[in-house]
């Protein structure tokens, strides 16, 4: 099949950019929406041009690298699936694709289609953790955990990383990435301890990367390849309020929430 | 070079690890934090490696490719760990898994190395559920197991299909606890290009950042490698597209061995190639085995949908070959006889190279929800790739590389051939011989990083006079210059041929030539295609853009001139190991009925490689491996 892509190029931070247009032919149906890219870039090296720069990896929708906005959709037109689990068979003969970046302040764009995402560590460097140092871990089975309440941090811990819901959220919250560590952990017994200290301070985190307010447009979640879900949101909402007034300690710890 | 000193302690088996731990010497810990140490790669070795040693109070230094320590290819591992936990009272202990991975790995690994892996196993666990990792539960809240190839007990522990990526991200929160307290300095999007040694030590690195391109060193008293393994020199393999082999090559070109860069393992339940656009093959978990049936029509040139052939004309070959342990005997085993029933002409699908992983058995016998809740996320995976649904028809799949058992040389202490240089996970041959056992890596990488290493180094930083070495010694520019010299080298021949193409045509050779079934003749052509495609490269690759940028044609080309040496080795190995082995098949080398025939008596040893300088042949030096515990005999999983 043909297709027309209309792609951003980026040469770096401080280049404006713009969109360019790229014929995609003769490729298979079967073949993945990043192979199709590859193929294009065979042909752009082959003629000395630089190639569109963009992150993937694992290709099997886990590593959380691949990011693109295709047609203004975050990861595409598959629901449930990142970019590398999209195939060509997706789309139909003839179309025309646009390609963007991930579109946020917080995520400045470091060429094409590759953008910073490292807030999103810093997140969970600001507490998306069980303080366990290694050595000091009793056994295994001496915790029970509810199979529900692991199946259900289960679902929260699902997350990637790719920042999609960033992406899709008309404010730019990271609120659905941040409530999933936050309810992964809160849900397992051995989260209890930092619960308060660790919703406050990723919060807080979130906030000064420069991440919006979350207004619950729900876009996240659509847009998320886990299919995490918005309830998780609520849940951090929860655990922020219920740290905030009867957090005592933390809360002088790390000031107002 | 000095000879291979395997520094395994002295006493019984079960008793070195303790015995050593108390026999190395400690570094005091105030003095902890005057030791800087640098661990490149975050995966689940280096990220549990680097979190651990923040904790004792080194000073780390860490540094990954990738934009997140989060994203390691490790993050991929779908299946589970393996841990002698016997919760399942199901007669599991240290000693049978030591034993089942010495057999596996068809008594090619070191008996030290692999009891004291098999000990450490539970510990690993503990740490893991420590963390608020969500490990699959039974309903009354005790941890669930399932089983994996090679194994006849169940201790694999999981996290639905999604294994490695929860024990990874514990790995990695405990790595960015550290970072947030500044206790660990992180250096994503950084590649290590090579190894600075100083006065015979392993003092450096210098590495290029990503994002800007600038050439930089950091200096250390122990460099550690936790930079994963090197299938991707087959171009097609289920590893992550930017997994590579440069950080071990280059210290290999710096004086540390290589052990047994021929021992590759072939994954039998992955999605067949369906064209040559294809950039990487994906894995369906070996647990899926636990419930899916492998077989083919028994009758050649049987082209009838799957539905149609009844049962009594397909041929379960695994179960018919192995019935003890049917379709879960080991990954090796499993590739083989897959590829002999395609070879025999009663291959599947459209291309004829693939066999079936039928489900209707089980979703008669448990339903399909339970299968769902199984396997769901992989029956998904497998129909968005494949657009058929494998509730309703088989899977059908064929083997692909997948792991690579080889890399640096370790001793016990896992510090290779050069002093101070410290190898973990994948990077480094050790546990697993010539094959190994599903559910075992992530084990070793775990093992390596949250509890031997931080150990064994103590007793090299403890015992070593360190003379005050910083990125100002010469040793840093002239390895600096090497650097630039090849970055320039690489985007000054300006030919026409793209760097994917060479990759890809390398692939091709090492598939067909060094793949699963391995002779003297394909072997010695290989040796003659691989320096000439390499002579090609550098004459006409074509690398566009400047090394001042982000710039990913420029990484690849990289990875791949290093692939175009590697392969080369790999082949050398696999040519003078005449005998088969594990992963390695030698068809010179077989028993009647078609089975890896070994050769104890010529080659039971490590082969560990030396450079010997560009041009010229390596240096093979052979670490006798002895077996006081275990006795050699020929594996048998019938
Ligand atoms: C699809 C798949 C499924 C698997 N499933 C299982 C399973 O179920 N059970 C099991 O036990 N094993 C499994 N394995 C194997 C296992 O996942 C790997 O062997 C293991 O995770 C390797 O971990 P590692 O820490 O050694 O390296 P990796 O996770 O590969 O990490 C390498 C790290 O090194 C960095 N790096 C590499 N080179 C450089 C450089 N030059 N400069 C800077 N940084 C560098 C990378 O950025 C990365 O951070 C699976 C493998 C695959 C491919
Ligand atoms: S490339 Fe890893 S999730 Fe898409």
């Amino acid at each position: 099949m043909d297709v027309t892509l209309r792609v951003w190029r980026q040469r770096g931070p401080s280049d404006p950019g713009g969109i360019v247009e790229y014929p995609a032919t003769g490729v298979s149906p079967d073949a993945s929406f990043l192979e199709m890219l590859d193929l294009v870039n065979e042909g752009l090296m082959a003629r000395g041009e630089p190639p569109i720069a963009f992150a993937h990896d694992c290709r099997e929708g886990i590593c959380g690298a691949c990011s693109l906005m295709i047609d203004g959709i975050a990861h595409g037109p598959m629901a449930g699936a990142a970019t590398c689990q999209v195939h060509m068979r997706s789309f139909s003969d003839g179309a025309t694709i646009t390609i963007e970046p991930w579109r946020a302040a917080a995520f400045p764009v470091l060429k094409d289609l590759i953008v910073d995402r490292s807030a999103l560590d810093r997140i969970i460097a600001a507490g998306g953790f069980v303080t366990a140092a290694t050595g000091g871990a009793q056994d295994a089975n001496a915790v029970l955990v509810p199979k529900e309440a692991a199946d259900r941090a289960m679902d929260a811990a699902a997350c990637i990383g790719c920042g999609a819901c960033v992406a899709a959220c008309p404010n730019a919250s990271a609120s659905l990435f941040t409530a999933a560590k936050v309810s992964h952990l809160g849900l397992m017994p051995q989260g209890q301890p930092e619960r308060s200290r660790r919703v406050i301070r990723m919060v807080a985190q979130m906030d000064a990367e420069g991440f919006g307010d979350c207004t619950l447009f729900g876009e996240c979640q659509d847009a998320c390849p886990k299919e995490i879900s918005i309830d998780v949101i609520a849940r951090m909402h929860r655990d922020h309020m219920r740290a905030v007034w009867f957090g005592g300690e933390e809360r002088a710890e790390t000031g107002p929430g | 070079m000095t000879p291979l000193d395997s520094r395994v302690p002295a006493g019984p088996l079960a008793e070195k690890w303790d015995r050593h731990k108390f026999e190395m010497q400690l570094v005091n810990p105030a003095n902890k934090r005057k030791h800087p140490i640098i661990v490149v790669g975050t995966g689940l070795a280096g990220a549990s490696a680097a979190a651990t040693l923040s904790e004792l109070g080194y000073r780390v230094q860490c540094f990954c490719f990738h934009d997140s320590p989060r994203r390691a290819h490790s993050i991929a591992a779908q299946g589970g760990i393996n841990a002698a936990k016997n919760y399942q009272n199901d007669g599991d202990s240290v000693f049978r898994l030591f034993y089942d991975t010495i057999k596996g790995g068809d008594f090619r690994a070191r008996e030290a190395n692999v009891y004291r892996l098999a000990q450490v196993s539970g510990n690993i666990i503990d740490q893991c559920a420590a963390q608020g990792v969500p490990f699959a539960r039974e309903y009354g809240g005790l941890l669930a197991n399932r089983s994996f190839g090679g194994a006849q007990v169940s201790r694999t522990f999981y996290a639905r299909g999604q294994t490695g990526q929860q024990l990874l991200l514990g790995a990695y929160q405990a790595l960015e606890r550290q970072i947030g307290r500044g206790a660990v300095e992180m250096h994503p999007h950084t590649e290590m290009l090579d190894l600075v040694v100083v006065d015979g030590r392993a003092r450096g690195i210098v590495v290029r950042d990503l994002v800007t391109g600038r050439i930089e060193s950091y200096a250390a008293h122990a460099v550690v490698l936790a930079t994963g393994g090197y299938g991707n020199v087959f171009f097609l393999s289920t590893n992550a597209r930017n997994c590579n082999v440069t950080a071990t090559w280059r210290a290999y070109k710096r004086g540390a061995a290589f052990g047994n860069p021929c021992f590759t393992q072939i994954h039998p339940t992955c999605i067949p190639v369906s064209g040559d656009y294809q950039s990487k093959l994906t894995l369906m978990s070996e647990s899926l085995r636990n419930d899916g049936r492998v077989w083919v029509p028994a009758r050649i040139g049987d082209a009838r949908p799957p539905r149609d052939i009844p049962e009594d004309e397909r041929d379960y070959f695994l179960e018919r070959k192995y019935p003890s342990f049917g379709n879960l005997a080991p990954r090796d085993i499993a590739s083989r006889a897959a590829k002999q029933a395609c070879d025999e002409g009663r291959g599947v699908g459209p291309t004829r190279l693939g066999v079936y992983l039928d489900f209707a058995d089980a979703i008669a016998r448990v339903g399909a929800q339970a299968i769902r809740d199984r396997y769901g996320n992989l029956f998904d995976m497998y129909e968005r790739i494949t657009d058929e649904n494998p509730y309703a028809v088989p899977m059908r799949i064929y083997p692909a590389v997948h792991y690579t058992m080889g890399g640096l040389w370790v001793d016990y202490n896992l510090m290779s051939t050069i002093p101070g240089l410290h190898v973990i996970g994948e990077a480094n041959f050790s546990d697993h011989g010539a094959n190994r056992l599903g559910a075992s890596a992530l084990m070793q990488g775990l093992a390596d990083g949250y509890f031997v290493l931080p150990a064994t180094i103590g007793d090299y930083l403890a015992s070593t006079p360190f003379a005050p070495v910083d990125t100002s010694h010469p040793a840093f520019r002239a390895v600096e210059a090497d650097v630039a010299e090849r970055t320039t080298r690489l985007l000054g021949v300006r030919g026409n041929r793209t760097v994917d193409s060479f990759h890809r045509q390398l692939g091709k050779i090492m598939w067909e030539k060094c793949g699963m079934a391995r002779t003297e003749a394909g072997l010695t052509e290989a040796l003659a295609d691989i320096p000439a495609l390499r002579e090609e490269f550098w004459r006409t690759v074509t690398v566009p853009g400047s090394g001042q940028e982000l710039n990913q044609a420029l990484e690849k080309a990289g990875r791949v001139a290093d692939f175009l040496e590697f392969a080369e080795l790999v082949c050398l190995d696999a040519l003078h190991r005449t005998e088969s082995c594990g992963g390695h098949f030698r068809e010179e080398s077989q028993t009647a009925d078609g089975e890896a025939l070994r050769d104890d008596a010529h080659f039971a040893y490590v082969a560990a490689w030396e450079y010997a300088g560009e041009g010229t042949a390596p240096v093979l030096n052979k670490e006798p491996l002895e077996f006081e515990t275990v006795h050699l005999s020929q594996r048998s999983y019938k």
